[in-house]
């Protein structure tokens, strides 16, 4: 079998085994890349010389005495707003075009502790503003199985990359569902962590009471390998939980799901859902109660209100957040000023492209004196009721089974005018960044044309383990993971 | 919620961003249908709950206060769009009498 199209776990033991070098690894992916990415796009910056580089010396190393970590040789792509010491870190934005990180993010760290290979940088929506990729200042990535239709966003590089198999694994950023989202457009596996299960020191900040990183992989099984990778407690981010990280790979051991409550709420299933994924997600519970889980039907009433909630908290924290791009001391400057405000004012011009302008506008709107009680303190407490439908709802089942998405991926340029449009597909997964959980979305089948359905699964605070359990017992189940897109 | 040209131009300039005659119009299009789909969140009676600022509940996370190593000046400025000496270079704030 190729060995771009082997899974991590599948990868890891072939090379933990001596039975391939890293530097075949990067030759292999070198070559899937050559073929697929002038059509997919996934990349902002490939680093496959770099990466070919350290596998000689790590092969080279390895001859002399050989000690492997899990992650050693594996090429693995980053979203391109996570911070990689001197590789540039663009967040798809002109404003960041030529910036060069001095230090790497906490996640980067522990990945280069384990020797693990930067294969490249992808592309997102500029500052992970956005549900496509159509806000990235260097252009749309493309779905890997219709290169007419996004990949989803805005870690939609990360996620068409992991599709097309131009690398074993991909680390993104989820603030309202760009893991899930994407993973759910490109057939892949997205798991965002409960808030501060993951460090995000080094990941540059867009709503910092809602951002977490999380990955995006080919199975079940990688996501679990992947996390317990880049999980823990960190000095460096004041808001990472210091809990102890599990063996998450251990709680895929069972392979039914007796005594598992799953809530399945009415609320996600009206108006707007596509019939196809109606159709799928319905099959999958079905599914779910065949492997022994013991099906509940569970209300989330506040859900409506959750994209307008998010839409308030995130771009306040947003406008706050990138107040910090001012030409003063990295990023894009302006030529032309005749003072420092005006050097601040077309700096940014410059630099941000509309999304991000809308949001920041919005943003500085819900704050500014007179409206922030209406907007930001309200929007704040209908937080607390979305929060609360949670916990409520978690006292009856142990884990929540949604769509992942409205509808399978839409096609280029369909709502890049209309930014409320864009906005409400987010409706699945936004809340469950509100409440700070824990969800995976992962594949349940295809619509007629050959889009990825995806569904998600959400579940209790540091509960990773038992999301990845049912994910792992339905995948297995259902083998949807095993196809792969037709890109050649 | 309608909002107009006027207070785009207000919210702009609180938000550090020169925008085009176009841009102006755009915004105060779009920012008044997305106000108007936030202004959905009335429908929730919200009197007496807490607000959420953040999810983790942890309040005031110390650490010692010990001298550590910090980023090198040469690395903290290798980014500068200008730079004088040791410092970042800007324009004049304060004007001369």
């Amino acid at each position: 079998m190729a060995l771009h199209k082997l899974t991590l776990f599948e990868l890891q033991r072939k090379f933990a085994a001596g039975e391939v070098s890293a530097a075949e690894i990067v030759h292999a992916y070198g070559l899937r890349i050559g073929q697929v990415e002038p059509k997919v796009r996934a990349f902002v910056n490939q680093t496959k010389d770099q990466a070919m580089a350290q596998a000689v010396e790590l092969d080279r190393r390895l001859k002399q005495w050989r000690k492997t970590e899990p992650l050693m040789g594996m090429p693995i792509a980053i979203k391109d707003n996570i911070c990689t010491e001197g590789v540039p870190t663009t967040c798809s934005s002109r404003m960041l075009q030529h910036f060069v990180p001095p230090y790497d993010a906490t996640v980067i760290a522990k990945l280069r502790k384990q020797e693990y290979l930067l294969i490249g940088k992808t592309n997102l929506d500029e500052f992970a503003m956005g549900s496509s990729t159509e806000h990235s200042a260097f252009g749309p990535s493309r779905n890997p199985w219709n290169l007419q239709c996004v990949p989803g966003g805005s870690s939609g590089g990360s996620a068409a990359a992991v599709a097309a198999d131009e690398c074993v694994a991909a680390v993104g950023s989820d603030t309202g569902g760009s893991i899930r989202q994407p993973a759910a457009f490109c057939g892949v596996v997205g798991l965002k962590p409960t808030y501060g299960r993951v460090s995000r020191y080094g990941l540059v900040a867009f709503a910092s009471s809602l951002d977490q990183i999380g990955p995006i992989t080919k199975d079940v099984r990688d996501a679990a390998l992947l996390l317990g990778a880049i999980a823990g407690h960190d000095p460096m981010d004041s808001t990472s939980a210091d809990v102890p990280v599990p063996d998450y790979t251990k709680a895929l051991a069972k392979k039914h799901l007796r005594k598992l409550r799953v809530g399945v709420p009415r609320e996600f299933f009206t108006e707007g859902l596509d019939p196809e994924v109606e159709q799928a997600v319905t099959a999958a519970v079905g599914e779910l109660k065949n492997l022994g889980g013991e099906i509940k039907d569970i209300e989330l009433p506040r859900t409506d209100a959750a994209v307008a909630v998010y839409y308030v908290l995130a771009t306040a924290e947003a406008s706050s957040n990138l107040a910090r791009f001012d030409g003063v001391k990295f990023g894009l400057r302006t030529k032309e000023t005749k003072d420092l405000l005006d050097l601040y004012m077309k700096t940014r011009q410059e630099g941000f492209g509309p999304e991000v302008k809308r949001r920041i506008m919005l943003g500085t709107y819900v704050l500014s004196a007179g409206y922030y009680d209406a907007y930001y303190g309200k929007a704040q407490a209908v937080r607390t009721l979305v929060r609360q439908d949670f916990e409520t709802a978690f006292k009856e089942v142990d884990v929540i089974v949604t769509p992942a998405t409205p509808t399978p991926a839409f096609k280029l340029g369909e709502k890049s005018e209309d930014p409320l449009q864009m906005y409400l597909s987010d409706v699945f997964t936004i809340s469950v960044n509100l409440a700070g959980i824990p969800a995976i979305a992962l594949p349940c089948g295809f619509s007629r044309t050959g889009l990825p359905i995806g569904m998600q699964v959400i579940g209790r605070a540091f509960e990773e383990e038992t999301i990845l359990r049912v994910a792992h017992a339905y995948e297995q189940a259902a083998q949807w993971h095993l196809k792969k897109p037709p890109i050649r | 919620m309608k909002i107009t040209r006027e207070q785009v131009e207000h919210v702009a300039l609180l938000a550090r961003l020169h925008l085009t005659d176009e841009e102006k119009d755009v915004f105060a299009k779009q920012l008044s249908q997305i106000l108007g789909h936030v202004e959905h969140l009335n429908r929730y009676d919200t009197a007496g709950v807490e607000p959420t600022a953040t999810v983790i509940g942890q309040v005031n996370v110390f650490r010692d206060d010990e001298v550590r190593p910090s980023l090198p000046v040469e690395q903290a400025l290798a980014n500068a769009p200008d730079r004088e000496g040791d410092g970042f270079h800007v324009p004049k704030i304060i004007e001369e009498r």
